[in-house]
């Protein structure tokens, strides 16, 4: 089993860390992982997006062609990976940041409203783990379990009393997304 | 999953494996996308455990002097930077070849020329593997493709650089540098001991011993007959080495009839290529030089028999298709794909090239 995810959106999003953690869940779970950013300026105001893959087997190439999964956080990204989602693959989205139709009619795409959530939560800093959630209610490719250990690792020690705010995060993430 | 088995980008594992193979000194200069480098050495603070020093230099001219004066008494050294960073290193680099000392230097290369872009390029291979300071010199130069062996290419850099009194490079880009894989890290390992080092490289300048005769370390002679043999010894060590450390990796080459050529990254890049092309029926291998000097001559050679073409994949305007061609010598057509200026090909792309260019 192999999924190759992107995660596009707005620099700030905490759309690296987001993928580090889905990264370190992979590891947990014994699979082979890459984690490949845009690294540069863009990490610091413009667009960001980080390549995952989670593989059972040895990955060849961190850059790839097209995605199974694209989590798409705003509307540069939409324009951008639209196109390249796999036939038959998934592409989750943000209610709060894409202004315009999703014209795919070949794929399964999700909404999930994380900004709007994050901001009821008055917790901006859920935004991401809102998103992971919902990612893993749609495709549960890592146990909870093993992303509370990927948090665990990719976290800081000062910040591990974080882990429980992160969890309720997830889980709320994986009731509030929806099948367009 | 083992304890030892982490997950860390290719600059955090360069500079971890550092430490384990009990490196003296590291000197440098931050640049993107290698300042993890860098960054990681300060955190881990290695002079509280091992000993090591790890300084930031006010510059990579001074960092690569430092190297050159750390060398010189015979300890593990080593520098890192990245593309403009290594241009202004070249003249240190040429006087480390010509005193015939050891050492280490990373480049995780960015695109040029000039300041460039901060992002992935394989722009530099001329002016590493062709010399890019002045001088009949060259350098040991390995190209690692994944994190794993940005960790272990440390280790073998170091080993390279004393078993032949010569710096080897570490030669990757900001995809290898920036990316995050699994990696076990090298087992630990101590400093050299003064007597070691003595007992090991017995040309350093570490103190001279009552009725010793003094160590000179230097590049001038100006003697041009003893200059001559001077470059004479070099180039019998540098064709030993071209003899004996050749490295490089075949994927998927049984029966190929045609052959994807690359390094580091577009290596990797290139794998999948092989995956796609090979699904679509074409019998597509790939030749991965691991060292890109001594570059795998001999083997490309043997292929260009056996081949009906080559497509030399890098990132940059097409520099080792030249050594590629070198090798073929005519026999079968060689071309070049490449991306410029920081932007990187996908697999579709190389395999569009391909039947673009050879099929």
């Amino acid at each position: 089993m192999k999924q190759e995810i992107i995660i596009a959106g707005f620099g700030g999003q905490g759309i690296l860390s987001m993928g580090k953690i889905l990264t370190y869940s992979g590891l947990m779970e014994g699979k082979e992982v890459s984690w490949m950013p845009s690294y540069g300026p863009e990490q610091r105001g413009g667009t960001a997006n980080v390549t995952v893959i989670l593989s059972d087997d040895p990955i060849s190439s961190p850059i790839l062609n097209e995605y199974d999964i694209a989590i798409i956080l705003n509307q540069p990204s939409l324009e951008k990976f639209e196109s390249k989602v796999k036939l038959g693959g998934i592409l989750i989205y943000d209610g709060y940041g894409i202004h315009s139709n999703i014209t795919r009619r070949d794929i399964d795409v999700y909404r999930i409203d994380a900004m709007d959530t994050a901001t009821e939560m008055k917790n901006e800093r859920a935004f991401n783990m809102l998103i992971l959630g919902g990612l893993l209610k749609i495709v549960p490719m890592v146990k909870l379990e093993n992303v509370l250990l990927g948090l665990k690792k990719s976290l800081p020690e000062r910040h591990h009393k974080l882990i429980p705010m992160n969890e309720a995060a997830i889980r709320r993430g994986m009731e509030i997304i929806c099948k367009v | 999953m083992a304890e030892d088995i982490k997950l860390m980008k290719g600059n955090e594992a360069i500079a971890h494996a550092a430490i384990r193979y009990g490196t003296d000194g590291y000197f440098g200069y931050p640049i993107t996308p290698q300042s993890e480098i860098l960054e990681t050495l300060m955190a881990e603070m290695p002079w509280e455990t091992t000993g090591m020093v790890v300084l930031q230099a006010e510059s990579e001219v001074a960092a690569i002097n430092m190297v050159y004066g750390g060398a010189g008494t015979g300890k593990r050294v080593m520098t890192s930077s990245s593309s403009p960073g290594i241009s202004l290193k070249q003249e240190g680099i040429s006087y480390l070849a010509g005193a015939e000392l050891p050492c280490l230097i990373v480049n995780i290369m960015r695109g040029g020329p000039g300041l460039g872009t901060i992002q992935p390029s394989q722009a530099d291979y001329f002016q590493t593997v062709k010399g890019g300071g002045h001088g009949d010199y060259r350098l040991i130069t390995l190209a690692p493709s994944s994190v794993q062996e940005m960790a272990d290419f440390v280790g073998l850099g170091f080993d390279l650089a004393f078993k032949y009194a010569n710096p080897s490079i570490i030669l990757a880009d900001g995809i290898i540098g920036q990316m995050m894989e699994k990696v076990v890290l090298p087992p630990f390992q101590p400093r050299k001991t003064e007597e070691e080092i003595r007992a090991e490289s017995p040309w350093a300048t570490q103190g001279r011993r009552k009725g010793e005769a003094p160590n000179v370390i230097t590049s001038l002679e100006l003697d041009p007959a003893r200059m001559e043999d001077n470059n004479l010894r070099f180039q019998a060590k540098y064709k030993k080495i071209e003899e004996t450390e050749v490295r490089y990796e075949e994927f998927n080459c049984e029966e190929a009839e045609y052959l994807l050529v690359a390094f580091g990254s577009s290596a990797r890049i290139c794998q999948k290529t092989v995956e796609i092309a090979r699904a679509e029926g074409i019998r597509l291998g790939l030749l991965r030089p691991i060292t890109l000097w001594p570059f795998p001559t001999v083997a490309i050679a043997a292929y260009a028999n056996r081949v009906k073409g080559m497509l030399s994949v890098e990132l940059n305007a097409g520099q080792m298709v030249e050594d590629v061609r070198l090798a073929v010598n005519g026999k079968i057509k060689v071309e070049h794909f490449g991306r410029l200026g920081g932007i990187v090909f996908t697999p579709d792309e190389i395999l569009q090239a391909l039947k673009e260019k050879l099929l």
